[in-house]
Formats: C-alpha cells, structure tokens, sequence
C-alpha cells in the first residue's frame, strides 16, 4: 500500500479522493442541491447496493471460471451452461423438498461432476491445444444449451427464497430526513444482502484455501509451472480434476444464487459467460482477487449505469474493458 | 504473454506438407474440379429454382464470405476474431441507416452508390479499432475480446433507439435498381452475391501468396522472429483485421439487400458463434473451406427440422446436430470438412500427388 503510494503519488491523490466522495455520498444526508442534479438518494444507495451484490454473482462465476483458466490455461466457455444447470437444478431441489439449502449442496455436487466429467473426458484428451479446447467447449455450450431448452422448455423458472430471508431490512444508512426531524433508513432485501455476505465468505475461503493450505500451495505451484510442478511427483491430473470440480461447482452454488435472485430462461448461460469474461478480462485472467475487483467494478457499472444513463448501460461497461485493456492488457491485478 | 506462444492454430497437424514452390500462378487453373464447380454456379439459374438460388446458394455464399473474412485472420494470422459477424452486421446497419428504408426517421435517404461505399468505409474503420484492441493481446484473449465486442454491439443495438432502432431493427430496406434492372430479383441477385464472394475469394487467395500475406503467415508462425526480422508485427495483424473487416463489411450489404430487413437478432452472440462454426467445418486453411462450411451449414438449417421429423424426432432440436457436428469435426479433424476429404483422398491414392495439397501457406 505504502509502495504504490511512493510510486504514484497523483494515482494515490486520485483514488482516495474517489474513496472520499463516495463515502460522503453513501453516509451523508444529501443537500437538495445534488438531489436536483443526480437524484433522490434512496435511488442511488439502491443502485450501488444492487450493484454489490450482482458484483457477488458475478464473482462466484468468475472466480471458477479463472480458477480453471489460472491452473489449466483452460478456457471454458461452457462455464455459462454450468451456471444455467446449476439453476435448474437447484430449482428443481427446491421446488420439490422446499429446501432452500439442499438446492445449493445439489446443485453444487452435481455441476462438480460435470466439470470432472469435462475435465476427464475432454479436456485431458487435448491438453496443451487451447484453441481446440476452447472451440470443443463452444460446442459443448451450444449441446448443453439445445438440451437444457429440451429438458426444461423455455419459461421463466424463480427459485422461492426461503421464508426466513424474505423482506426488507432497514439498514443503518440515512436516505433521508423528513421534515419532522425523523430520518428514512434505507430498506433492503435481506437475501440479496445474505447472499452477498456469502459469496464475500467464500472469496475469503478460497483465498485462505489458496494462500495458507497444502493444496492451495500445490494449486499455486501449478499456476506458475505445472511441469516442474508434475516433475516434482504431484499428481497434477488429480489437482487438476479438484480444481475443475470447484470451479464447476462454484457456477453451479452461482446458479442457485441467480436463480433466487433474478430468473432462470434459456440466454441466461450466454449473458453470464459474458459477464465472467469481461470479469476476468477487466480484473486479469487467472487471479481470484482480480476476480474479486472486476466483478465489483462490473457490477457496479451496470446497475449504476441501468440507473442514471439507462440507455448506455452496457456500453459503459464494454469502455471499461476497453480502458483496461488500452492501459493495462494483462487485467488489473494479473501479475504479468 | 506466454500464455499463447502455444495457441497457435494446430492446422498443419492433419496434412503433411508436401512443399511445393510457393509462387506460381492461379492455382486452380489446373484444376478440373475446379472449373467444373465454377461452370455449376455460374449456370445455376437454369438448374434451381428461386428458392434453391437465394435460401441456399446466395445465403451459402454471403455467410461464407463473413467466414471467409474470419478463415482469413485464422488461418493466415492465427487471430480467431468472433467479431466479423458484427463487422457485417455493422456494415448491414450502416446501409440501412444511410440508404432508403422504411423506417423514414432514421434513415438518410442517401443513394445506394453513396450509402455502400459510406458502409463499407465506417464498417473497416469500426473493425479495424477492434483489431487494434484485440491485438493488445493474443491466441484464446483474442476470443475473448472480439466475442466480448460482439456482445457489447448486439447489446447496444438492442438498447439504442436513435441509430439502430432498438430491437425491431430497420425494415424494409431498399435495394439497387439501376439500367433497368432491379438487383434484388433473384437471378441478379444471385449473380451478384456470386460475383463478390469470387472476388473475396480470388483477393484473400492472392493475399495469401503476397508479400504481405507471406508475411503475415510469418508472423502467425513466430511474431518474435518476424520481429527481430524488422516486421512491425502488431501493424501486420491490424492490417489484416483492415482487410478481414472489408470483406465482412460486403458481405454485411449483400445480407441487409438480401433480407431487406436487420435487427438485433441477426448480430446476437449465437450468429457469431455460428460464424465460427461455419469456418472451423470446413477448415481455415484454405479459402474454399468457410464456402464449403457455410453449404454445409445452410443445408443443415434448412433441412435438419425435415429431415429430423421424418426420422422421427423432434424437429426442434437443430441446434442439438449442429452443436454435434461441430463437436465431432473438432474432434476428429483439426481441418474440418476438407481436412477429413484430404486425408480420404490420400488413403485412396498413397503415393501419387495431391493436386492442390497444402499448397501456399508454408
């Protein structure tokens, strides 16, 4: 911190000013001079809150998807159909056993073994030829999608948030003060907030998994040189085959998280490929907190962007991945 | 970036080269089978009906040229570019929003002679920024970035109302009439289409043996060598991203005067994919490939729903045969529909030699 401090002094100046702002516009009750400019608060804080939270979405799909990417120069771009069958799956749990919890062990445990089916049956026979694997995985969305829109038609599917996490809270962040005196706390959807919560634990988890296990040491070793790695008598195929089942697995708990959130429909495997990738592209390929920073920044982007320029949403989006890639191709955080 | 030193596209693997000089004149001009498929397009008019002339061979050869386009950056520059449906998709837009159509508030009105040559300028121009984005990188990024651009436009066309009409698109879209002849008959029509996607042909094939393809095969093969050699390496990629986007751009004009119409749906992220597909069955080593593809596809899309039913399937499930397809082609034959010929032919004729074999990309 202090380092890049030193180093880029009007960069430092820059960003805690940014931080500074955004602070006073979160905690601050706004004068009526802003709010006739950028609008009412409560909208505001709504977005950036949407926007965090989509931002832990789009981090547990990304993260599986530059895991794999990280270890086996895999890229998978089936990873979206993994994300839409975890969503059907965890529906099809809790439509039927009402738990809200088993959809997510299923939908995990069964997206693993799918990842594990690729990984084995796939991605070792052409291992090395990424553009094989990457176009074989293209194919294999198109097969997974055609039959996913076989097996489960073309309708909306929303998976029932449990009753212990529907409605509002109030949260301790003043939109408002009415004229009485009185101030209007933000309300907010419990699920959204625990499901955030949850996808900040798992980030944490994995980057504890990473940083301080045995196997996490191993996965490392492998990210910088995996035939050294293999030469040194690890079983690289197993590793491998771990971090595929948690990868696909992760899509899969992301499935469920979607599906509970938004909504499931054929297109959705597409639109979340996407996201990942523009994920990964913007925070760097193969770094989980890069993960981490581009599916906030991405998330943010869109929900902010759907608010106070509906039209350019998307396009706001695509000049941040331009602007990494014009400054900085390898992504924010990659370490090349 | 080591990532991709080993990303190159393993096109060599299914033929063995049998090295033949380089530079030598048109190359299928020996060829009988050559002129024999030349002699059947020419004269297809008198042999299909309208039907057969513009759903099958005008779409095989506009979806063709959008892949000859890709076959190009793939083939002869290692770049995998999924972006060149929305080249021509641009390029479909841009007629559409200078020339005459129905919608009257957007479009300029502009004459067809003014308006295509705006459309391919703004659609080179367009693809050629792209490029330049996406050489910043290299091998699967590439894929990435251009699928990534894709979306952004298809996205974009679906939310902006001012230029592109939002999701209805711009409909009825006026198409040349000049010397009496109304270009969207079919039978102009046809020869038209017939008559870009020959020159797109002819162009890439004698880029590929030009000092500007030779080169940028080189650098396809080793960009570090090429640039210690004094090839400004990224310029030689953008260069052929410039041409790649000229030749997607026609095709874009020849699909809005085929469909008369273009909407967000024929940009969406799957068309591009399609795009991929069509070039990587038939084989990116050679110009005739996305052509081949793209017949193979065409036939495939309108028939498969026919002949699915009649097998006694659901007849919804085309995509599922085309997605298999792909899969095995991919799997079986890194060269696509020609490799798997090549190597049939060679099977039944080991030793002699194989007219037009791996000629012109060593």
């Amino acid at each position: 911190m202090t380092r890049f401090v030193e180093r880029h002094p009007a960069w430092a100046l820059i960003v805690i000013i940014a931080i500074a702002v955004a602070l006073w516009l979160i905690f601050a009750v706004w004068p009526p001079g802003i709010e006739e400019a950028i609008g009412r608060k409560r909208v505001f804080l709504n977005a950036l809150f949407n926007g965090i939270t989509l931002g832990g979405l789009y981090f547990l799909v990304a993260s599986g998807f530059t895991l794999i990417f990280g270890l086996m120069r895999n890229v998978n771009l089936a990873h979206g159909s993994l994300y839409l069958f975890g969503g059907y799956v965890g529906y099809a749990v809790s439509a039927s056993t009402g738990s809200w919890i088993l959809a997510f062990i299923v939908a995990f445990i069964l997206t693993a073994l799918v990842g594990v089916l690729l990984q084995v049956l796939v991605f070792r026979r052409m291992e090395g030829q990424d553009l094989r694997q990457t176009m074989v995985t293209i194919g294999l969305s198109i097969v997974f999608a055609d039959l996913m829109l076989w097996a489960c038609g073309g309708d909306f599917y929303q998976i029932q948030t449990p009753t212990w996490l529907i409605g509002p809270i109030d949260l301790p962040l003043l939109t408002a003060v009415k004229s009485s005196g009185e101030p209007v706390y933000l309300r907010y959807p419990l699920v959204r907030l625990v499901i955030f919560l949850a996808s900040v634990i798992i980030g944490i988890a994995m980057w504890l998994a990473l940083n301080r296990t045995r196997i996490g040491m191993i996965i490392r070793a492998g990210v910088d040189d995996r035939d050294i790695l293999a030469a040194t008598g690890v079983r690289i195929q197993i590793v491998f085959v771990l971090v595929f089942a948690l990868g696909a697995g992760l899509a899969g708990i992301a499935g469920v998280v979607g599906g509970t959130f938004q909504s499931l429909s054929p297109g959705e495997d597409i639109r979340f490929l996407l996201a990942s990738l523009v994920v990964v592209i913007v925070g760097g390929m193969g770094s989980i907190p890069g993960a981490a920073l581009g599916a906030l920044i991405i998330g943010l982007a869109e929900q902010l962007g759907s608010v106070y320029i509906p039209t350019y949403a998307i396009v706001v989006t695509f000049l941040i991945m331009v602007l990494v890639l014009a400054l900085r191709p390898q992504g924010l955080l990659a370490r090349r | 970036m080591s990532v991709t030193h080993d990303a190159r596209i393993q096109v060599r693997a299914a033929v063995p080269t049998a090295q033949r000089p380089i530079v030598h004149g048109w190359p299928d001009i020996n060829n009988p089978a050559a002129w024999i498929v030349a002699a059947i397009l020419l004269i297809m008019p008198l042999i299909a009906n309208g039907f057969f002339l513009i759903e099958i061979f005008a779409t095989t050869l506009i979806l063709g040229t959008i892949a000859l386009s890709l076959m190009f950056l793939a083939g002869y520059a290692g770049m995998v570019s999924l972006m060149q449906l929305t080249i021509a998709g641009f390029a479909a837009y841009m007629v559409a929003v200078f020339g005459v159509s129905g919608n009257a508030n957007i479009s300029l009105g502009w004459p067809w002679w003014l308006a295509v040559p705006m459309a391919l300028t703004l659609a080179t121009i367009f693809g050629t920024l792209g490029g330049a984005l996406a050489v910043r990188t290299e091998g699967i990024y590439t894929i990435m970035i251009t699928l990534a651009i894709g979306a952004a436009f298809y996205y974009f066309t679906n939310q902006n109302w001012a230029i592109f009409n939002g999701h209805t698109g711009i409909n009825n879209v006026s198409t040349p009439h000049f010397w009496g002849v109304d270009w969207r008959w079919d039978i102009p029509f046809y020869y038209v289409v017939l008559a870009v996607a020959a020159i797109c042909y002819f162009a890439v094939d004698y880029i590929s043996r030009a000092p500007f393809g030779l080169a940028l095969q080189g650098v396809r093969d080793n960009p570090r060598r090429m640039a210690a050699l004094g090839f400004n390496v990224n310029a030689h990629r953008v260069a052929a991203y410039a041409v790649a986007s000229f030749i997607a751009g026609l095709a874009g004009v020849l699909q809005v005067w085929n469909y008369r119409q273009i909407s967000p749906g024929s940009v969406s992220v799957g068309a591009c994919i399609d795009i991929l597909i069509i070039a990587v069955v038939g084989g990116i080593t050679r110009p005739i490939g996305p052509y081949i593809g793209a017949l193979v596809f065409v036939l495939l899309r309108t028939f498969a729903l026919d002949f699915l039913v009649k097998i006694g399937l659901d007849g919804n499930r085309f995509r599922l045969l085309i997605g298999l397809g792909f899969l095995a082609i991919v799997f079986w034959s890194s060269d696509g529909v020609i490799g798997l010929w090549q190597r049939w032919r060679q099977s039944q004729r080991p030793r002699s030699d194989r007219p037009g074999g791996g000629r012109g990309h060593g």
